[in-house]
């Protein structure tokens, strides 16, 4: 074969791949267009996958305005259910879930003369098991991923602690063992946990730990701790996303809720009805 | 060819020793550190990364920097480079050295560290970074350690040789890459979040690093015999000006389309960087203000400095001149990056972060092993050149 038929042959193969594929690319331009605005929920706001559960949360931000301390009890029975220690140093603070001001919740939100219910109301935060969460991308070990429940959970024993993750959260969700949470006094007693609970490992210090949405309660038949606390006031509603029938679903279906900077794209699972 | 690391004057012996008096501070900081708990820096749930993996990010730029020797003397045969690209070889395999130092110290479980390749997670980019990282240090080592002892020998090079040498070069450029993907890839933190950070790091990196080769070749060239040549130290730093001045092009890039857009996530890690933040009770956060104020107005003028041949027409103001704009990048990148990044947090706060006395002294010693790899190197690699000419 000589050198010019060669490169006839060549061309003309080149120019019959891209005849056939450019097309085909132009449609998937345009069908992957057609998706950003349909598909994936109107942009920002989400429906993630459909298939298999995806457990979140609504939370009525008016009845924790109603009732100041149901919050401090929400926190409280998370907090040690799960031997969350308590340094008494922002520092080297740890938090599952806490409360925040409206403004520092939602920053994405006008504050600009804001409703005067919203002034002082204690706005309960906590991991948002993001349907797309980035601290799972960010994981250089897998030690943080989703369940098939959609849960975003922690192993503490695969965890090296290069706190990418914390970087990563967008949300401020994350906490890291900046020193030994099992820390004894004389007395041979937990210094920084008060009335540990055996039922839940405590954490060794140089790993990143937050909320797990009670996945042990879960898998026992319970309902996370904080919604069981604030279920008497009805604050809290806890289901599967994916079932239209739950009783989430017919909340969100009725209400108008928002969800934490919804614009990054990383479909929180927890919902506020402002 | 390391016996000739064992053979030296007192001026030698001397400045190891003090590198080794650093190194063993750190190393019982460390035991410390190892034993306490991260919780013995200065960093905190807000500000999750300080020193260590700033001085990590600035390094890998140092590392980088090494290509701008490599690629005109190997790929364009720029012999004016001749003696000076095995020093910036070297300096490639010090800088990494204490990149991963540096990443080790920072881990929360550093005996856990090998899970990154026991559980390999592709979708994680630390994890593509161990990796950049560990193949470029393996080039750079093999690659010039090959070539300086053929050059002993008297004999050709091995041909496996140059396509490591040659890979290195786009190797440089993905480990720098890949080290700005880092931050830029992150939700939610707008300083990083920027498409424009990978090219800033390489045009820091590509001053930084060759600013730092000047330094070395000029002390090389007074405490010994080695002289890397007038013409090799004017070409470098040419590519150091035109390498400043895209760095601080893109800085002006930033200011323009935080300050123009007046997107406030934009400004305010700007703001805090270079005016401070005040917040709703009155309290004034500005402890990099200064630091980057200066890091700005030495740089620039130490740039605007080397565009004089009037200016760099003598070892000694080259020297001060590389010297501020090395000092100028260390400080924007080994501090006001990562910091700065941290303020304000998700929930729209600010904590400011002071290291603590043992992470300094840990910092210390990481950079005094890198010169003590370094040193060690480059002792290697004069003994061959000095005495193949004599």
């Amino acid at each position: 074969m000589d050198n010019s038929r060669r490169k006839f042959l060549k061309i003309a193969g080149l120019s019959a791949i891209a005849g056939i594929a450019a097309p085909t690319a132009f449609n998937g331009l345009l069908k992957g267009e057609a998706q950003a605005s349909s598909a994936s929920g109107g942009g920002h706001g989400g429906t993630g996958a459909a298939s298999g559960k995806r457990y979140g949360f609504v939370i009525d931000v008016s009845k924790f305005a109603r009732d100041k301390g149901l919050a401090q009890r929400c926190i409280d029975a998370c907090h040690s259910i799960h031997n969350v220690p308590d340094y008494g140093n922002k520092k080297d603070e740890i938090k599952w879930i806490w409360t925040d001001g409206f403004e520092n919740v939602f920053p994405d939100h006008s504050h600009y003369k804001k409703n005067a219910d919203l002034h002082d109301a204690p706005i309960l935060t906590l991991c948002n098991h993001c349907d797309n969460p980035p601290c799972v991308r960010a994981c250089p070990t897998k030690a943080t991923f989703k369940n098939p429940d959609g849960l975003v959970l922690m192993d503490f024993h695969r965890c090296i602690g290069c706190r990418f993750c914390m970087a990563a959260c967008p949300y401020g969700a994350r906490s890291f063992n900046w020193r030994s949470p099992r820390e004894l006094d004389a007395a041979g007693n937990y210094k920084y946990i008060k009335n540990p609970k055996p039922e839940f490992p405590t954490r060794m210090r140089g790993v990143v730990e937050k909320c797990n949405m009670c996945a042990e309660r879960l898998a026992e038949g319970k309902i996370p701790a904080c919604v069981e606390e604030a279920r008497g006031a009805n604050a809290m509603v806890f289901g599967d996303l994916n079932d239209p029938r739950s009783r989430i679903s017919k909340v969100l279906a009725r209400k108008f809720t928002i969800q934490r900077k919804p614009a990054l794209g990383t479909h929180p699972s927890i919902f506020y009805i402002i | 060819m390391i016996e000739k690391a064992l053979s030296g004057n007192r001026l030698y012996w001397a400045w190891l020793a003090f590198l080794l008096v650093i190194m063993g501070v750190g190393g019982l900081s460390y035991v410390q550190q190892f034993n306490y708990g991260l919780g013995i820096t200065g960093m905190s749930r807000d500000v999750s990364w300080g020193l260590y993996i700033s001085q990590f990010t600035f390094l890998v730029g140092v590392a980088a920097g090494g290509v701008m020797l490599v690629l005109p003397y190997y790929l364009h045969n720029y012999k004016v480079f001749g003696r000076i690209t095995i020093l910036g070889e070297f300096m490639a395999v010090a800088a990494v050295a204490m990149c991963l130092m540096f990443i080790l110290a920072d881990l929360g479980q550093p005996m856990r560290a090998l899970n990154v390749l026991l559980h390999p997670t592709p979708n994680s980019i630390l994890f593509w970074d161990m990796i950049v990282l560990n193949v470029y240090l393996f080039l750079n080592i093999v690659g010039g350690w090959v070539m300086l002892n053929a050059e002993k020998k008297e004999m050709p090079p091995p041909k496996w040789v140059k396509g490591l040498i040659y890979l290195s070069i786009p190797w440089a450029i993905s480990i720098h890459t890949v080290t700005a993907f880092l931050y830029c890839g992150l939700p939610g933190r707008h300083y990083w979040l920027t498409a424009i950070l990978a090219p800033r790091f390489l045009a820091s990196a590509f001053a930084a690093g060759p600013a730092l080769l000047v330094i070395c070749a000029l002390i090389l060239r007074r405490f010994t015999a080695f002289d890397v040549g007038k013409e090799a130290i004017s070409k470098l730093v040419t590519i150091i000006t035109y390498a400043a001045i895209l760095n601080f092009f893109f800085v002006g890039l930033e200011f323009f389309v935080g300050y123009y857009s007046n997107i406030p996530g934009h400004m305010h890690t700007l703001d805090y960087l270079f005016f401070g933040l005040t917040d709703a009770a009155g309290n004034v956060y500005d402890n990099l203000v200064l630091p980057m104020r200066f890091s700005m107005v030495i740089g620039m003028a130490a740039t605007i400095a080397l565009l004089f041949p009037g200016m760099r027409d003598t070892y000694t103001k080259i020297g001060w001149l590389c010297g501020m704009i090395f000092l100028s990048l260390w400080i924007d990148k080994g501090l006001g990056l990562v910091l700065g990044g941290f303020v304000p947090t998700p929930m729209e706060y600010i904590t400011e972060y002071y290291p603590t006395g043992i992470e300094l002294m840990i910092t210390a010693a990481v950079w005094a092993t890198g010169f003590f790899i370094l040193t060690i190197l480059y002792k290697v690699a004069i003994s061959v050149k000095l005495t193949k000419e004599s």
